[in-house]
């Protein structure tokens, strides 16, 4: 271990291919492993665990946000989970609590990446890593046979399965294509590598210590923790400070368990979620949207843009690499309504779409070919490809339906809805709801320092990024203005040049209103890329922080819940007391089953909140990344705008300057 | 910020050098410190600093326009007022202490009152390389005196009176146009001085127009980058460091492309300026001569008139000799004056044309550098 860790860290190889490869062998090694433990060890204790991880986990991992889960619920119920609810992401969380408290003394974060590769590993290590196929499909089989969703997945075998050594057939392909998805999908890939890692630890784990070791020492992601450790009180509110001091050391740690796999795979590779993630994106994330040709529909208020909407992708989630919709502007807030009902609740950050002009688009929409009404058009587009690039760029909203059916559905049922609502004005209702939910919770008493930091931080950026805002609204507006004027300036030049009896000057001046003609035109592209690359980023980000909000109006909703059944049970236990005093014991029995019933409702509501707490979190966490990415994508390509802008002003200057040392 | 005075100082004479060294605001007037070294014999020391208010070039330029033997001359504009941006009392300011102003304001004041003492010392300078005035009695005072010239200022009465001068002069611009002009220079010069003047002055105009966008461009970088720094200030996670390094590219973007402005102020736009009222000047001389010529004409129908009565013919011979006299005289050093303002005018065009060129590409290369550094900076990260 100790050796790994000194040499896995740092290198973060670019060559992210084989490696993740290698991953996805030995994440399949490492269900056979799990597969084979669960066939060979009949003893009843040791069974559970590896049931656990076939009934719900892989089924978190396939299904998870996106529907819900056939199959599943008279299996939670040997999973010991309380409410298996329609939630879908409570399977996410729900299963290890039992595994944990069991194994781990410090139910520390715990890193999946390090897990997933080193745990799964040490399984087939130790027992004869090939077992016969059969029970893996059989395994399989259990797992997937009965969610549709999970078909499309399994259906094509991505090549990846060529390179293969692994004799193993279908499940192997199964778990190749779990990683394919898992690229885009750092969310769901915590959770097998979890399921991993607690297998490991309880069931057939050869090597029991290091992997309870492990997992003790990567105490890396706050929102993992949470999720795994939920069932014990360490995961109340207060857990996540510590968290933080433990992601300090994360990478050290990470690099521990990473020592088994070192001994499978020639490169081990240690990379914190968030090294993971972000490479994901960059090098893997393979999956362009662009939205073009925005034409008019129709005609008088009747009138609507549609927009082409192209995906070109390798992604075996869709059923080919390039293909073409048309959408309307209402279908674009359909998506996002959908998205905010599904997912809003667990705490996801859903990106809001652009606001819905009534004056732009009526102008478009009345006005022929006026310059003002194209700019209302191309601002759209390009906000309305950012949206979605925000939407297919979150690794859960990726895998929902709807957004799939939104790339590639040839017809989309007319969003009825949104005709009347605006995505402002439902973000504005929603925050309406939201508003009313704090002013009510605001006694709230926030023992997390993390959140409570991060609230107040959120609030103060907003309020900076609209300072800013107005800032660069001005400076759009002074440089359109400067174009203008220079544009008069040069057309009065010009007139002073034919007044002009010299005429080597008459001509210097002529030439110097072509200078500041061109001067003009530059200035005018400058406004756009002031606007476009800088102003609108802005707008986006102030839109995105509002929407950051709605995540922490819908943690302390969860709270409120959660201490609402608080107070209920109290009331319940007062009740019974008072019956025990009355000595009334015919209504005894139904005060107690109502005590069972609101206990068991509040630590449903308080793992929900400590769930959501977890999910708010990561969301976070992955928006200040993105944030702090796309800031520096548009910030550079902003300057290289302007840079542009000045190379040209050289060159229109060094052409004048023999014209003006030709002035005799 | 010698750019005009050097172009206008067109005979590098050693012998009476004029520059103004230092000017003080001091309520709301400012005080320019006139410094003068000499050899000629006129001045009894070889070299004077003294004290004088825009009141004071006020009054030596009237003197001098009063002075019937300048009319033949161009005459020297006289430097505008010194306006400041904003109220008056930034003025007070400026003057009791740069304390209570901040440095923006300060830095914008200071460069007014560099511009204004740039006009100033160019006005004496043109004087003082003229032929002509340099010899001026009224001049001489005004550099040598050394106690204050308690000039007053015009009261209300007088000011009339200007705008009512004016307002005859323009009338009598309009009679005397319809006199039939005898020598083909005046009457192109004219024509062209004409059309050149409105032209300019509009050119004048947009230029200042361009100048203050480009100024607010450059204010608005400012702005900017103060509101990057706040939202750094309340950041604590990796993005600060980012949001910092963006408020300082910010903050270097906006003194190279204030540097910009405020140079295409100084060389375009005060040219222009410059020029509107000189060539206003030489519209004045024309004016004048235009003036002495229907004179004569008046004088020679006088004197038909008086040929024909047999009645004071011998006075209105005289009269009639007096005035193409002046006439002539006129003719002769106006022709003169005009092809050598023609020559000026284009030596400063040029010198100024290259001049800002020059800073143009200074500044643009010297942005370029800056970006990309930055841009160098932000993607290393």
């Amino acid at each position: 271990m100790a050796a790994s860790s000194e040499r896995s860290p740092p290198p973060f190889p670019d060559s992210e291919e084989p490696e993740l490869l290698e991953d996805s062998d030995e994440e399949a090694d490492a269900f056979t492993g799990t597969s084979i433990s669960e066939m060979d060890s009949p003893s009843p204790d040791s069974t559970r665990p590896p049931k656990d991880i076939f009934n719900e986990p892989p089924e978190d991992i396939f299904s998870d946000p996106l529907s819900n889960i056939n199959s599943e619920p008279q299996k939670k119920v040997d999973a010991k989970i309380p409410s298996p609810s329609s939630d879908e992401a409570v399977d996410l969380f729900s299963d290890p609590l039992d595994d944990d408290s069991e194994v781990m003394s410090s139910p520390e974060v715990q890193n999946p990446m390090p897990d997933l590769l080193n745990e799964p590993v040490e399984a087939p290590k130790s027992d004869s890593s090939s077992k016969s196929s059969s029970v893996k499909k059989a395994a399989s089989a259990e797992m997937f046979g009965d969610d549709d969703d999970e078909e499309d997945l399994f259906k094509e075998p991505p090549k990846v399965v060529t390179k293969k050594p692994q004799p193993s057939g279908p499940p192997v392909d199964v778990f190749t294509e779990v990683k394919s998805d898992v690229k885009v999908k750092p969310q769901v890939k915590d959770d097998p590598t979890d399921l991993f890692a607690e297998e490991a630890l309880t069931a057939p784990a050869p090597k029991p210590s290091s992997g309870s070791s492990s997992s003790r020492t990567n105490g890396v992601h706050s929102e993992e923790q949470d999720l795994f450790s939920e069932a014990t009180v360490e995961l109340s509110l207060d857990s996540p400070c510590n968290d933080r001091k433990n992601k300090e050391a994360v990478k050290p740690s990470v690099s521990a368990p990473a020592a088994p796999v070192a001994s499978s795979s020639s490169k081990a590779p240690s990379k914190s979620l968030e090294e993971l993630e972000e490479e994901e994106s960059e090098d893997k994330f393979d999956l362009n949207i662009s939205i073009t040709n925005p034409e008019k529909v129709g005609d008088g208020m009747n009138a609507y843009m549609a927009y082409k909407v192209s995906t070109q992708t390798s992604l075996t989630m869709f059923r080919s690499k390039t293909f073409t919709v048309r959408r309307r502007f209402s279908d674009f807030l359909g998506l996002f309504e959908k998205l905010s009902e599904k997912h809003s609740q667990n705490g996801y950050l859903i990106p809001p779409p652009p606001e819905k002009s009534i004056l732009g688009m009526t102008k478009v929409k009345v006005g022929k070919e006026d310059p003002s009404s194209a700019e209302f058009v191309e601002r759209r587009r390009a906000a309305l490809e950012r949206y979605l690039q925000r939407v297919v760029s979150h690794p859960s909203l990726l895998q929902d339906p709807d957004v799939r059916e939104f790339l590639e559905k040839e017809e989309l049922p007319r969003a009825v809805s949104t005709q009347a609502l605006s995505g402002a004005g439902f973000l504005k209702m929603l925050n309406k709801a939201t508003d009313a939910v704090s002013k009510m919770t605001i006694k709230m008493n926030e023992q997390d320092v993390w959140f409570d930091e991060k609230i107040q931080d959120v609030e103060n950026e907003e309020q900076h990024l609209r300072k800013l805002h107005v800032m660069v609204e001005s400076l759009v507006n002074h440089r359109k203005e400067l174009s203008g004027n220079t544009a008069v300036f040069a057309k009065s030049v010009a007139m002073l040049g034919s007044s002009e009896d010299n005429t080597a000057l008459s001509r210097a001046l002529s030439q110097l209103a072509e200078v500041e003609d061109r001067i003009e035109q530059l200035h005018q592209e400058q406004a756009s890329n002031d606007f476009f690359t800088f102003s609108e980023l802005l707008a986006d980000y102030i839109r995105l922080l509002g929407a950051v909000r709605g995540c922490f109006d819908q943690r302390m909703k969860a709270w409120q819940r959660w201490q609402d059944a608080e107070n209920m049970l109290q009331k319940k236990r007062e009740a019974e007391a008072k019956l025990l005093w009355a000595n009334k014991p015919d209504k005894l029995q139904q005060a107690k089953d109502e005590i069972t019933e609101w206990e068991a409702k509040v630590t449903q509501y308080e793992r929900e909140f400590e769930r959501i707490s977890a999910t708010v979190r990561k969301e976070v966490i992955r928006f200040d990344k993105e944030k702090a990415r796309d800031f520096n994508r548009q910030v550079i390509k902003y300057l290289e705008s302007l840079l542009h802008s000045q190379q040209q002003l050289i060159k229109y200057w060094d052409a004048f300057l023999p014209e003006a040392k030709a002035i005799v | 910020m010698t750019s005009i005075s050097e172009d206008i100082d067109l005979n590098n004479d050693a012998s009476l050098v004029i520059d103004i060294p230092d000017a003080l605001c001091e309520r709301d007037k400012v005080k320019f410190t006139v410094h003068t070294k000499t050899t000629l014999s006129s001045f009894q020391k070889p070299e004077y600093s003294v004290q004088r208010q825009h009141e004071d070039f006020i009054w030596l330029h009237d003197t001098i326009v009063e002075t019937e033997e300048y009319a033949g001359l161009i005459i020297p504009p006289a430097p505008p007022k010194p306006d400041f941006e904003g109220p008056r009392e930034k003025m007070h300011k400026l003057g009791e202490g740069e304390s209570s102003m901040t440095k923006e304001e300060y830095a914008k004041m200071k460069q007014e009152l560099e511009k204004t003492v740039q006009v100033h010392e160019v006005f004496l300078q043109r004087l003082s390389s003229h032929p002509m005035f340099r010899k001026d009695r009224n001049f001489q005072i005004f550099l040598e005196y050394d106690q204050d010239l308690t000039v007053r200022r015009k009261n209300a009465k007088e000011m009339f009176g200007g705008f009512f001068k004016n307002m005859v002069k323009s009338a009598d611009e309009v009679l005397i146009s319809g006199v039939k002009e005898v020598d083909e220079f005046f009457e192109q010069e004219k024509n062209f001085l004409l059309d050149y003047s409105s032209k300019i002055k509009d050119a004048t105009a947009k230029a200042e127009k361009m100048t203050r966008s480009h100024k607010n461009v450059a204010d608005d970088y400012n702005h900017i980058s103060g509101a990057l720094n706040n939202t750094a200030a309340d950041n604590n996670t990796a993005f600060k460091k980012h949001l910092e390094k963006c408020a300082e590219v910010f903050e270097k973007l906006r003194k190279v492309e204030d540097r910009m402005a405020s140079d295409q102020e100084l060389k375009l736009t005060e040219l222009l300026r410059y020029y509107t009222r000189d060539i206003q000047a030489a519209k004045d001389l024309l004016y004048r001569r235009a003036r002495a010529l229907a004179d004569y004409e008046n004088s020679n129908k006088a004197l038909d008139k008086a040929r024909l009565k047999g009645k004071d013919v011998a006075q209105a011979e005289e009269n009639q000799k007096q005035c193409l006299q002046k006439f002539d005289k006129l003719s002769e050093s106006g022709k003169k004056e005009l092809t050598s303002f023609k020559a000026r005018r284009v030596v400063a065009f040029r010198k100024n044309l290259i001049e800002m060129t020059e800073l143009e590409i200074k500044h643009a290369k010297n942005s370029v550098s800056l970006l990309q550094g930055s841009i160098e900076i932000l993607k290393s990260n």
